[in-house]
């Protein structure tokens, strides 16, 4: 900082009161003699001192370079790592499919075997699940060997489905029996209610039942089919007339999460299936054709464009019906995400730290802090006033970069091939504005420690070590997950969750752990933690500030 | 030489901000380390985790400290115009350096070493109680193991190391608040680049180039194959970046008016 304020630069647009003439005598700056003797009223008078921080603030030029450091370093880091990423899957042209976008604007994995009649109007189907068997890859021990291991993952799914045809993406509810999360109404690919608990065999066989009225979709449940449970409804806006129902089978990849070498972790899916045996079926309604539809669908094909990769399958004999299915109907949560372009933010709150620490200890090194409590004594204000002017260059600062990194990044990424999942326009909004409301934060808090501390070294460190620390160690360490969630529950570093665009699913397993994104507190609520230490930080500054001379 | 050490030593033992650091590198660096080992648990045999390295967490947070230690011993001078007083009567500019840098190994080291057995023991106490058990292939952590003592002198030599690195970032920079933003800077930022970058060729190279990735793979105790560097030359990444800024804090010494 080679250009600090001093009693020199004219930032003081506050007249010293009338009283303490000895430090008016030859102080006052050029062109504010208009206001000499006019003491600042009561709703004036902040007003005026947050202009006479700002006056300050605009002066100082490394204080002005540095903010617009901050923000080219969270646009060139972004759009750097943006711009190295490339994402090959392999194939005849090496590029990724674009996942199926769901009703509600998501991607969505849609792929299950589906064995399926025309329902025209209001029905239902009825269905007694008598077992529910999987087969799971293992690591081969010898290469190239496949080997299975008979065991049902956890969210496999088997029952009965209505869907707006067969497309990908389409409109769907359904009831359904899972590996280990009992029954579960699900819809939309986001929504889930829990049934009751417990798995099928043959001699506890479930009963299943999905009735239609419209829009509305009920799915039953019984251990005899006489007595039922209602399992949930779901509103399925926009399902035509016609619909497809019938008998389902889904089983999602078995997750497994090694430790990386650099931190973070390596996930890996293996293939697993799911096969379902059905007997006692019943339709209801005007059901238009004679025999099962089916259809594998969202299956992809090998390279030859012809062998379904993976395939699921159906038979049916004397009124049994076996359904194998491979895949998952739900939210996807693989794949790029608008926030990893703004990887460059954590750095960026290190040049703002400084900055913002910088606009307070400036003047108790100058002397400068006690010209501006002695033009305005109420010293409370003061701080408010210098709050408000860097919360406002931060936010501002911080929305130009973000509103340029998230776009262009995220085009960046899908011109190099990844797939960015999709998110609400609200989501980018809150991304877009919550991550620069964050570093506004951020640098209240930095301010705050400036005037705790009244020493730049400690108070830069001091905001260094409780903002920009817990998050490298949460997010890029060797650190466990748990120690990492609770780093970024408890720490102001917390507030980094109002990036998280996808949330997380319950009814998908994943890996949701920090170094791949997910926070443990909700994006708002994250702020909120930050916000309240800013606060609170601020708040024993104005104590400070009052008890102590300057 | 000797006149130039005795004078940075009685500056820096009356100084009460430095003075007050050291404690603070020792109970930091311990309460972090305490933290890290009572917030995870190892529930089976064969968890994955490193515990030397969890026991050793707190130097992540106590490196800071030594580094604001280091820039203080030089910034303050700037800060106050004392610079000019000290290189009036001590005109042998190298030797004012080499002094500050004596005089500053000589207090990080027995701090950190301190901070570094007060993390270890730390770790000897809590985690066993989070499932780290002999049962568990964790047997209690005692410098009587190789690869521990590696960790543990390591761990030492690294806190002196990022301290000679501040100083001669100081040098260079001379305000402290600007000198201590890029020292966090270079020890906190540069540990995520890596992880930014896509290409992995660049992965690895960032993460090489790192001084805290590479200087801390000093800490590792198991999976020392999947490491990018072995533990020793990680150390010796950060000691080439401690000469690096020393030279060139020396240098720009040299050649500027104070």
């Amino acid at each position: 900082m080679t250009n600090e304020p001093s009693q020199r630069t004219g930032a003081m647009t506050n007249e010293p009161s009338p009283g303490n003439g000895a430090t008016t005598t030859g102080a006052r700056p050029p062109g504010s003699g208009g206001m000499a003797g006019e003491r600042a009223s009561a709703t004036g008078g902040f007003g005026r001192l947050v202009r006479a921080e700002w006056t300050k603030f605009r002066t100082v030029r490394g204080w002005v370079a540095g903010m617009a450091a901050a923000a080219l370093v969270v646009v060139l880091l972004g759009l750097m790592s943006a711009a190295g990423s490339h994402t090959s899957c392999g194939g005849p042209d090496d590029t990724c499919p674009v996942p199926p976008v769901g009703p509600g604007g998501e991607a969505v994995s849609d792929h299950f075997f589906f064995a399926h009649r025309t329902l025209t109007g209001d029905g239902s189907v009825t269905a007694r699940l008598t077992s529910m068997t999987g087969r799971v890859r293992v690591p081969d021990s010898v290469p190239g060997v496949r080997e299975l291991d008979s065991r049902v993952v956890p969210w496999a799914k088997a029952g009965l489905i209505v869907k707006d045809g067969v497309r990908e993406g389409s409109t769907y509810a359904a009831v359904m029996v899972t590996g280990a999360h009992g029954v579960r109404m699900q819809h939309d690919f986001t929504q889930d209610t829990a049934g009751r608990s417990g798995g099928v065999s043959v001699s506890r066989p479930r009963w299943l039942r999905l009735d239609r009225a419209g829009e509305e979709i009920t799915g039953y449940e019984s251990e005899d089919g006489r007595r039922w449970t209602k399992v949930g409804t779901a509103r399925l806006p926009g399902l035509p007339d016609t619909a497809e129902i019938g008998l389902f089978a889904a089983s999602p990849g078995d997750l497994t999460v090694r430790r990386a070498d650099f931190g973070g972790s390596v996930e890996q899916v293996r293939f697993s299936e799911t096969t379902a045996v059905f007997d006692r079926v019943e339709l209801s309604g005007r059901v238009a054709d004679t025999t099962w539809s089916r259809d594998d669908i969202g299956a992809t094909t090998e390279p030859d464009g012809v062998t379904v990769h993976h395939p699921g399958g159906f038979h049916e004999s004397a009124g049994t019906y076996t359904v194998t299915g491979v895949g998952d109907i739900g939210p996807l949560t693989d794949g790029q995400r608008p926030e990893n372009t703004l990887t460059g933010v954590v750095i960026g709150l290190i040049v703002v730290i400084v900055v913002a620490v910088g606009s307070v200890t400036a003047e108790y090194r100058r002397g400068l802090i006690r010209t501006t409590l002695l033009a305005s004594p109420r010293r409370g204000r003061v701080l408010a006033a210098k709050a408000v002017v860097i919360a406002a260059v931060t936010f501002a600062a911080g929305l130009a970069a973000t509103a340029v990194t998230v776009p262009v990044g995220t085009g960046l990424l899908r011109g190099n091939g990844a797939v960015v999942l999709p998110v609400s326009w609200a989501a980018q909004v809150r991304l877009v504005a919550g991550v620069a409301l964050m570093m506004a934060a951020v640098a209240v808090l930095a301010l705050a420690m400036g005037a705790l501390f009244r020493r730049g070294p400690a108070a830069i460190t001091a905001g260094v070590a409780v903002i920009v620390v817990p998050h490298l160690l949460a997010t890029a360490s060797v650190l466990p997950d748990e120690a990492a969630r609770w780093l970024l529950r408890l720490t102001p570093a917390a507030g980094f969750a109002v990036q998280q665009s996808i949330p997380e699913y319950p009814q998908v397993l994943a890996n949701y752990v920090p170094s791949a994104g997910y926070y443990p507190l909700a994006p708002w609520g994250g702020l909120a933690v930050l916000c309240g230490y800013a606060a609170l930080a601020l708040a024993l500054a104005v104590v400070r500030l009052n008890g102590r001379d300057a | 030489m000797r006149r130039e050490v005795r004078a940075e030593w009685t500056k820096l033992r009356t100084e009460p901000g430095a003075v007050r650091l050291l404690p603070a590198l020792v109970v930091l660096t311990v309460a972090a380390s305490v933290a890290v080992c009572a917030s995870v648990t190892c529930p089976a045999a064969g968890c994955g985790h490193d515990a030397v390295r969890l026991a050793l967490g707190g130097v992540q947070v106590g490196q800071a400290v030594a580094a604001v230690l280091a820039v203080l011993v030089v910034g303050g001078e700037y800060g106050t115009g004392m610079i000019r007083t000290t290189l009036t009567a001590m005109p042998r500019r190298g030797a004012v350096l080499a002094a500050k840098a004596a005089v500053l190994t000589g207090v990080t080291l027995p701090a950190a070493v301190l901070a570094v057995l007060g993390s270890l023991l730390a770790g000897r106490l809590v985690l066993p109680g989070r499932g780290f058990t002999a049962a568990h292939g964790h047997p209690p952590l005692s410098l009587a193991d190789g690869p521990t003592l590696r960790a543990v002198a390591g761990s030492v030599l690294y806190l002196v190391l990022v301290a000679l690195l501040s100083l001669g970032i100081a040098f260079a920079v001379r305000d402290s608040a600007a000198a201590i933003g890029v020292v966090l800077g270079l020890l906190y930022a540069s540990a995520v680049l890596p992880l930014m970058v896509g290409d992995p060729d660049w992965q690895l190279a960032l993460w090489r180039l790192s001084p805290s990735n590479a200087g801390l793979a000093v800490q590792a105790t198991t999976g020392l194959d999947g490491l990018p560097l072995s533990p020793w030359a990680g150390l010796g990444v950060l000691a080439a970046w401690a000469v690096a800024a020393l030279t060139g804090g020396g240098l720009l010494l040299r050649a500027r008016d104070a």
